[in-house]
């Protein structure tokens, strides 16, 4: 490790690059399309687009895992990620324990820490094809980390974003799937909540429900969301889009994973399973009066 | 589009006990990714211990039970007798067959007692009529592989009444845990000789 940061970095009270290091710094970087085998085909996009899942083309052979609720929110007390963790390929149920938020920089994912104290570092969150997200995020998160070594201090969130829509870009066409949201808090730029697409789309936002059951999350969202919401009432209502996508959206499902994203990092609130937080919101507050329980 | 067999998504399952039958099914409606209902009932009543379970097109579901229905009050009206289960699974067969060209989207479940014989009948369909005789389980649905699974690995032979209830619970609600496209509760009838019990599960919510 101490090899490594030796020879990425340079004295700390060194601010200004020279032109040479900044050259140096840029060309060190690896080029963004990286060297991936395509099918051996004249025009191997439309190859893709025939045989990869998509809607149109159910019967596809490739088969990716697919169908998602996540949903990001800025808020007066910092920035709410909560997903689902349902995977699916056609109707069959893949995995109900899927980490779809993904702690992006390597240098703190927190991964040996005890305490519940915050992480430094962005979050982003996975939907559409698993592998293509997991990829990606994975990375982004190289790059990230190189970022750290490199310049001493953390990544902005618009500059992440912007390599892996930068990314996305160069491979659209190509059959890429993934809707992801980064988010993170920066000295710069405060908290940050971008959306990017395997489309090449980069927005910076307030609010974004990504995935399959998103329509059913942004129903509940904007009826109770404001921006001066207290800690308790945002985790509460992200909780509560996500149990109503996880509900009506055949796709999503599972365990609901709770994050908030404030100045010091993020904090992990929990992995839960949604069927008794289901039915403790049913009878006690009377909700979801569509469902049965007589007969 | 899909199969129109995976539109609205449904299972359903019957086993065979000893003395005893039950037939289960979940309680979902949707149209593909959107659940419309979480009360659809998929099992029909057409003799005190004769029952009918049908999943795949919901719109077929409704149709080919209300035939059956008025089939069976026919029978009923002109034989001044209930229908028994053989004579349904005979009924049912030669009726899907007479849309050989143009096929109702349902794959039916039959499961009773015979009120002569006093034995357990239980069969399931293809959409155009094929009967599968069966001594043990008859799976159908968009969960009809996780059933199969599930089925083979809890089902035994001779199993009484409370324990048959609680092999097919498991059975449909592991199932059904693994479709996207059923789930959203369950209903069970447990068919004895002169008894049928009706139970509600109370299964995953997503």
């Amino acid at each position: 490790m101490d090899k490594i940061v030796a020879q990425y970095s340079r004295p700390s009270y060194q601010n200004v690059y020279s032109e040479q290091d900044q050259q140096d710094l840029t060309e060190s970087l690896p080029p963004l399309s990286l060297k991936f085998a395509l099918p051996p085909v004249a025009n191997p996009s439309a190859f893709l687009r025939a045989m990869t899942d998509d809607h149109s083309n159910p019967s596809c052979p490739i088969k990716l895992a697919h169908g998602t609720t996540t949903l990001a929110f800025r808020f007066q007390g910092g920035i709410i990620v909560c997903t689902d963790s349902r995977a699916t390929a056609g109707n069959w149920i893949a995995s109900q324990t899927v980490k779809k938020v993904i702690p992006v920089s390597r240098l703190s994912r927190g991964e040996d820490k005890p305490t519940n104290e915050p992480t430094p570092g962005l979050l982003g969150t996975m939907a559409g094809g698993a592998a293509d997200c997991q990829y990606w995020l994975r990375y982004l998160s190289q790059q990230c980390t190189l970022h750290e070594i490199r310049h001493k201090r953390r990544i902005t969130v618009a500059a992440a974003s912007k390599i892996l829509a930068n990314l996305t870009y160069s491979y659209k066409g190509y059959g890429l799937s993934m809707g992801t949201m980064l988010a993170g808090v920066t000295p710069q730029e405060g908290p940050a909540l971008y959306y990017i697409d395997s489309d090449g789309t980069r927005l910076p936002g307030n609010l974004f429900c990504v995935g399959s059951g998103q329509t059913f999350a942004y129903g509940v969202l904007d009826a109770n969301y404001r921006y001066d919401l207290t800690e308790q009432e945002a985790l509460a209502l992200g909780r509560r889009a996500i149990l109503a996508a996880m509900h009506r959206d055949a796709y999503s499902g599972g365990f609901i994973n709770l994050y908030h994203v404030k100045e010091e990092g993020w904090v992990h609130h929990g992995f839960d399973d949604m069927n008794p937080i289901f039915w403790k919101t049913k009878l006690e507050s009377g909700e979801f009066s569509n469902v049965t329980s007589e007969l | 589009m899909g199969s129109p067999f995976d539109i609205n998504g449904g299972a359903c399952v019957a086993m065979v006990g000893k003395d005893c039958v039950a037939i289960a099914c979940d309680l979902r409606l949707g149209m593909q990714a959107l659940t419309i209902s979480n009360n659809f009932p998929k099992i029909f009543n057409f003799a005190p211990s004769t029952y009918l379970g049908l999943t795949g097109l919901a719109t077929d579901v409704n149709t080919v039970s209300d035939l059956f229905r008025y089939k069976v009050n026919m029978y009923r009206l002109r034989e001044e007798r209930h229908i028994s289960p053989q004579t349904l699974a005979n009924l049912v067969s030669s009726s899907l067959y007479e849309k050989r060209f143009g096929p109702f989207f349902v794959s039916p479940v039959l499961a009773g007692i015979n009120q002569t014989t006093g034995k357990p009948f239980i069969c399931g369909f293809d959409s155009i009529g094929c009967i599968d005789f069966a001594k043990d389980f008859i799976v159908s649905g968009t969960a009809s592989d996780q059933l199969f699974g599930t089925c083979e690995g809890l089902w035994e032979p001779d199993l009484g009444a409370e324990d048959l209830f609680e092999t097919i619970s498991q059975a449909l609600l592991s199932a059904v845990d693994r479709d996207a496209l059923s789930g959203w509760g369950a209903q069970v009838y447990i068919i004895e000789k002169d008894k049928v019990t009706q139970r509600l599960l109370k299964g995953r919510q997503d």
